[in-house]
């Protein structure tokens, strides 16, 4: 029977990722565009908010990619603590950058919205603040990666602080909280809530929403696989050394 | 541990030690904050428990690099990480040491620093209260940082870089208990929060850090 592990040999995981690698780039590739031009272009302005409602589909899933990113980077830290696949180590550390620019665009789109709906570029409100926290624990997690030469050594202690990161981070999240509740708006696009974002706007956002998701993986695949093909050409230097 | 945990007192006390410069550059943040921000006593009172604690933790994250490194380099991490002593245990001392010599003083000079500032004075109690039970985490999370640090080079402005984010909740409950304190509100929940970070540091945080800390020396 096969099973997930087999992936974790690079060989096997090359041979499927360039076969996945296209199809996440199209169809990635068309829900964006699809999402994104409908929905700047065939929605009605909203009633309240007018034309700068539309941002909404870069400020969503961008910001629900950048959580997403993160708790990729934990399962797969988890992995390489546990069963030692390299493939993971390299996935968690491709997912890094994805994770900090999305981050970055929900934050600037955030910025860019709230300008004129609420006056301001910036207010110190708990979901706006943990974001830019989420931010300085990429940072963070990015300049160990950067900062140790041994990649293995890099391997295991980003991942360790990943792990510990992920708590500080979830305790960081509420501890904003304690301020007052702030400008932003609560989640509107829950599964389980009677009322959502209205069915015009929610149509294309999933749209969106989907292309993020899948640029995001074929994103993490491509950085994966050019991480294992740079370990393959230093060990084939190494090797050309000692000859 | 008690053995190691005198010598890593007596180390830092005597002269070289570094101990009494955190308290100094403590001091020099804090005088720095009425330079930049200008004398008004009523702004200064206001922001006056926040910047002591952001005061304490910056003096606190000045002093992590030696908590590991001076033992790197001449070896006895070596033979800590060898000898019988769990290296949980091992790791326990070191940041307690650093409290005692980090943590401790500044509970102490905080709230004499803290007349400079303008700090309301029901807000004494509390500010030195909630650095009481919040530093330990901060020599915890730094402990953990140095670890994570050990043996790079221009490792220090990377432990910023790491250990700054892990200091946020600690801060943010601190500061909280403190102006909570200053206002009159109760301060019962940040108080228990902050406590309990502290706790959970010291229960987890150990184990993280000596995993850390074989993974750089094997």
């Amino acid at each position: 029977m096969m099973s997930l592990w087999e992936y974790a040999n690079p060989v096997k995981f090359l041979r499927l990722s360039s076969k996945v690698m296209p199809w996440a780039w199209g169809v990635g590739v068309s829900c964006l565009v699809i999402g994104l031009v409908w929905g700047f272009f065939f929605t009605p302005d909203d009633y309240r908010m007018g034309s700068t409602v539309k941002i909404i589909y870069l400020h969503v899933p961008s910001a629900l990619m950048a959580i997403n990113a993160w708790f990729m980077m934990l399962v797969a830290s988890l992995i390489w603590l546990i069963r030692r696949h390299h493939v993971s180590a390299l996935a968690a550390k491709a997912a890094a950058p994805v994770g900090i620019a999305m981050t970055l665009i929900a934050l600037i789109t955030g910025a860019i919205w709230g300008q004129p709906m609420w006056g301001t570029w910036w207010v110190w409100d708990p979901r706006l603040t943990s974001f830019l926290i989420l931010f300085l624990f990429y940072l963070g997690y990015l300049a160990l990666w950067a900062g140790i030469g041994n990649p293995d050594t890099a391997a295991d202690l980003t991942s360790i602080l990943c792990i510990v990161g992920s708590v500080f981070a979830v305790l960081s999240r509420y501890a904003v909280n304690f301020w007052s509740q702030g400008l932003h708006q609560g989640a509107s696009l829950s599964l389980d809530k009677e009322e959502n974002v209205a069915d015009v706007f929610y149509q294309p956002l999933l749209f969106s929403i989907a292309g993020f998701v899948l640029l995001f993986f074929a994103l993490v695949l491509l950085g994966t696989r050019s991480e294992i093909q740079l370990r393959r050409a230093r060990a084939l230097s190494l090797r050309g050394h000692t000859k | 541990m008690s053995a190691l945990l005198v010598r890593d007192l007596k180390l830092a006390i005597r002269a070289g030690g570094g101990f009494g410069l955190a308290l100094a550059f403590f001091l020099i943040v804090i005088v720095l904050v009425p330079l930049g921000v200008g004398p008004e006593m009523d702004i200064l009172s206001k922001i006056a428990s926040g910047v002591l604690w952001l005061g304490a933790l910056l003096a606190c994250l000045l002093s992590l690099d030696r908590i590991f490194a001076l033992d790197h380099e001449d070896g006895t991490l070596d033979l800590l990480v060898t000898s019988p002593l769990p290296l949980e245990a091992v790791i326990m001392t070191k940041a307690l040491a650093h409290w005692i010599t980090t943590g401790l003083p500044l509970v102490v000079v905080a709230p004499l620093v803290a007349v400079l500032l303008g700090l309301p004075s029901n807000g004494y109690v509390w500010l030195a209260i909630s650095l009481l039970l919040g530093s330990p985490a901060l020599s915890l999370i730094g402990t953990f940082g140095a670890a994570l640090t050990l043996g790079l080079k221009r490792g220090g402005l990377l432990l910023s870089v790491l250990v700054l984010p892990l200091y946020i909740p600690t801060m943010i409950f601190g500061s909280e208990v403190a102006r909570r304190g200053i206002e009159g509100a109760g301060v019962q929940t940040p108080l228990l929060l902050l406590a309990g970070i502290s706790f959970g540091t010291v229960a987890v945080l150990p184990f993280a850090s000596s995993a850390v800390l074989r993974i750089n020396l094997r």
